[in-house]
Parts: structure tokens; sequence; C-alpha cells
């Protein structure tokens, strides 16, 4: 037991600050992805209600993609073949080569992955509104635009977010495979010490409560915003 | 159809005409796809698929047997998780959650290392119990992780077919004087099925998508035959290969699973 202690304390004898440095590049790495993946899946939703025939088209090729595809095998085709682009870019144009490191390689597939299925959530919570907020808010006088921000961007939210909260645990659960391209991660830090310590039960099981911890901290704060975006109704 | 109507019936919409954005969106599209047969056309290489060919069809088999063998031991596992979840007894209801909260909020691949590293500490105790055989080889550690894995999943969608189903369905049953079992087997459990034939479905794809991870624990499944064809030859197209097959697999289930549909709700339809 004092072993067990020893072995996840922090300092120089204990992995315990390794694996804190992972769990502050798991969450990083979901944070930034994040982003990413709600914008492009907003503008990807919007192109497949768009009423021209080949933006439609073109969104729903790259959802099928990018939801078929496994996520490990998206992550490997961006992290060897876009920095095999670029190094053959690199030489075609004789400029200095740049790499994605698997930080950004991480980004990069899991936002992708992301935004396909983010499209879907809000394409099904776009046609969940009924087209007279729009109507109505044009008949106000209001832009497009301020249509979109005002009137449904608000409701577009309250119903989206059940489903794109599952969206944000895959996405936390996903970025444990980015730790196979070298990203130094929760799972990495713990293999690492599994290794070097011949304790892989010990430091995979604490990898798995850490990820329980952080599912567990997201579904707090997803209630939070859940409630947050029902402050309307809840003032009856 | 007589002069009246036509003289109501609405005009059809002009057909839209394509757009900027979608010329531009499509014609990426149409670039990247000329890029890829270029790039294949060039690259092609016959000595390639004689080198792997046979390899990556036998690792689409282990990906395919892999994906189908731990389906049907998740749902043996499932169905006592769903009475568990839906259980009067509290101790029951506990486990049942805390069961399907333990492996839908931690990442597979974290649950397979902890298995294939993590109970090699237990080798001893395996083998008295004589069980090391089977948490010895990757591909029985893969299948076990993958087999409970889903069998979370599983028991939600489960859990939720049996709930969507009337309680009204219970109670005829119960007023023609069946036993409990046969209410279950014969009534309610073919109605739920048709509501879980799409998340089941959905739950395969995601599989078959989450058994790429097996090969990072040395199992020869399609991802891993990928793997080492590219460590063999730094030749970027054997992952683009994969990919091909993946998304092959995974929209012809997809089709299928809609034309069944299609097939089991004849009767449901207006």
């Amino acid at each position: 037991m004092n072993d067990t202690l020893t072995l996840l304390g922090f300092g120089d004898t204990g992995w315990g600050d390794d694996l804190a440095r992972g769990v502050l590049v798991t969450v990083s790495l979901s944070l930034a992805t994040l982003p990413i993946g709600l914008v492009l899946g907003f503008v990807l939703s919007l192109a497949k209600q768009s009423e021209d025939r080949l933006l439609r088209l073109s969104a729903d090729i790259f959802t099928t993609i990018f939801r078929g595809l496994p996520e490990l095998l998206t992550l490997f085709l961006v992290y060897f073949g876009v920095n095999a682009g670029l190094k053959s870019l690199g030489q075609a144009t004789g400029l200095p080569e740049i790499a994605l490191s698997s930080f950004v390689s991480g980004m990069v597939a899991l936002g992708v992955v992301f935004s396909a299925f983010a499209s879907e959530v809000f394409l099904s919570a776009f046609r969940a509104i009924p087209h007279g907020q729009r109507e109505g808010g044009l008949a106000l006088g209001l832009g497009r635009l301020r249509v979109m921000l005002l009137v449904i961007l608000p409701q577009l939210i309250k119903i989206a977010l059940p489903g794109l909260a599952n969206l944000w645990m895959n996405l936390l659960k996903d970025t444990a495979l980015v730790s196979v391209i070298g990203l130094a991660d929760i799972l990495r830090q713990a293999g690492i010490a599994a290794r070097v310590s011949r304790e892989p039960f010990l430091f995979f099981g604490t990898a798995i409560v850490l990820y329980l911890v952080l599912t567990i901290v997201s579904s707090v704060g997803i209630g939070g915003i859940d409630r947050w975006t029902k402050r309307g109704e809840m003032a009856k | 159809m007589s002069a009246e109507t036509s003289a109501l019936a609405v005009p059809a919409p002009p057909r839209q005409k394509p757009k900027l954005a979608g010329i531009v969106a499509i014609g990426i599209w149409i670039a990247v796809a000329a890029a890829f047969v270029v790039y294949f056309v060039n690259a092609f290489d016959v000595t390639l698929i004689q080198r792997f060919g046979m390899k990556y069809l036998s690792g689409l088999w282990v990906t395919i047997s892999l994906v189908a063998v731990s389906f049907v031991c998740g749902a043996i596992v499932s169905l006592p998780v769903a009475l568990g979840r839906m259980a009067a007894n509290p101790l029951a209801r506990g486990a049942a959650f805390a069961f399907v909260y333990f492996f839908r909020g931690t990442p597979l691949i974290a649950q397979i290392f902890l298995v294939y590293y993590g109970f090699g500490e237990f080798h001893g105790f395996f083998e008295t119990i004589g069980l090391w055989w089977f948490f010895r080889e990757a591909w029985y550690c893969g299948l076990f992780s993958l087999a409970l894995n889903t069998a979370a999943y599983q028991a939600e969608i489960l859990r939720g077919a049996i709930e969507s189903v009337p309680k009204g369905q219970w109670e005829g049953g119960r007023s023609l004087g069946l036993p409990r079992e046969v209410i279950f087997f014969k009534i309610v459990m073919p109605q739920a099925m048709i509501v879980a034939l799409r998340p089941y479905a959905n739950e395969i794809i995601l599989m078959i998508k989450a058994s790429a991870i097996v090969a990072i624990i040395t199992v020869y499944d399609l991802f891993g035959e990928t793997r080492q064809a590219y460590s063999r030859t730094y030749d970027f197209q054997t992952y683009v290969w994969a990919a091909l097959l993946y998304l092959a697999l995974v929209e012809a289930l997809r089709h299928a699973t809609n034309w069944a549909e299609r097939r089991l709700t004849v009767h449901l339809q207006r």
C-alpha cells in the first residue's frame, strides 16, 4: 500500500506529477478541438440545408467520409499524409519544412470527426425550430444575420445541447487515441509509468479513474449549461 | 389531368442554378478525387498488391469476425445489465448503472490496455484458475474488452427499446393469462427489437471503427495489417487502401440497415 502511494506521489519518486501533466494535455487538446469542431459542424449543417444541390452534396460527402472512417485511421491519415504532403511541398518550393506536431494532428483529425457528427446534431436541431420563428424575425425587420443570432441560435443551442454533450464525451475519450502518435496525454504517461515501474495494472487503472473523473466533471458542467439554456423556462 | 386542376396547380419551382459556393465546394472534392486518381495511377504498384493484397483481406476478416463475436457476446451480457437497470432492487440498479457508466465513461483504448498489459500482473492467479490462455492472447484481450464495452452500450439500447413499448402491451398479456416470460419474449421483445434496429446497426458501425484500436496491442486486423504494410514500404497508399475498405464496409452496412428497416416496418407505414 505504501509502495502504491509512493508510485502515485508527486516528486522524483512518484509519477503523480507526470500523470497530472497528462491530464492537462488531455484537457487542453479536447478544449482546443471543440471550437474547430463546433464551427465547422455548424457551417456544414448550414450547407446541408442550402438550396444549392452541389453544396449539399459536398457536405454529405464530407460527413460520409469522416463518420465512416475509424478515428484512429483518420488520425494516421492526417499525421502521416499531411506531413508527407508538407514535406514534398517544402522540397518542391524550397521553403523551410514544417511538420504537424502530434497535438495539431490530433486537433485536426478529431476536429474533423467531431464536425461530421456535430453537423447532423445541428441539422436536426434546425429542423426542430418552426419556420414561423424565422419569418417572425424577418417580419419585425431584423436582418438575416440578426435573425440567426437573436432568434434561431438561442433556441438551437438548447435543442442541440444533449447531442453536443454526447459528442464532447466522445471527444474527451478519443483524445486517448492521440497517445498512439506520441502525444504525452494521460494514457501515454500512464503507459510510460507502467513500463518503468512494472505496475501496469496500477497505472492503467489510475488512467481509467482519471478519465472517469473528467467524464463526471464534464457531466456536472453540462448540467450547468443545460440549466442556463433553460433559465427562461424555470422562471415560471 | 383536367384543365381546372392544371390551372390551380402550382408551377414547379424553377430549378435552382448552382451558385458559386456550391461550385467551389464540389470543385474542391473533384480536385481531391482527381488528385487521388492521379496519385494512384502514378503510385500503382502490382508488386504491392501481390505482397499485401491477401494480408489486407485476412485483416478484413479478422476485423469482421472480431466485431461479430464481440457483438454477440456483448448482446448476451447486455440482457442482464439492461434488466438490472430496470430492476426494482436498488442494489441491482446501482451495480448495472456502475457497469454502464464505467465502460461508457472511459476510453476503449485505456480499457484494452488495462486488460492486455494490466492483467498480465496477475499471471499466477489466472494460471491457477486456468484462464491464462485467454488473457495471454492479444486477440482474446481485444475480444474481452470490446465485448464488455459494447455490452454497456447495448444495455442502454435494449433498455430504451423495452421502455418504449407501451405498458398496455404488458397489461394485455397479463389479462390473457400469459406468464411473464412469454409476454416478454413473444410480445414486448419483437416490438422493442424494431425500435432497437437502427441503434444496434449504429453500434455495429461504431464497433467496426473502434476495433481498429486492437491493432495497437498487436492484433493483425485490417488496421494492424495496414500499419505493418506501411512500416515495410513507407508508402502512404497503404493507408488509403485501408480507408477505402473501412468506408466500403461501413457504407454497405448502413445501406443494408436502411433496406432492412424499410422491409421490417412495412406494416407500420401508412
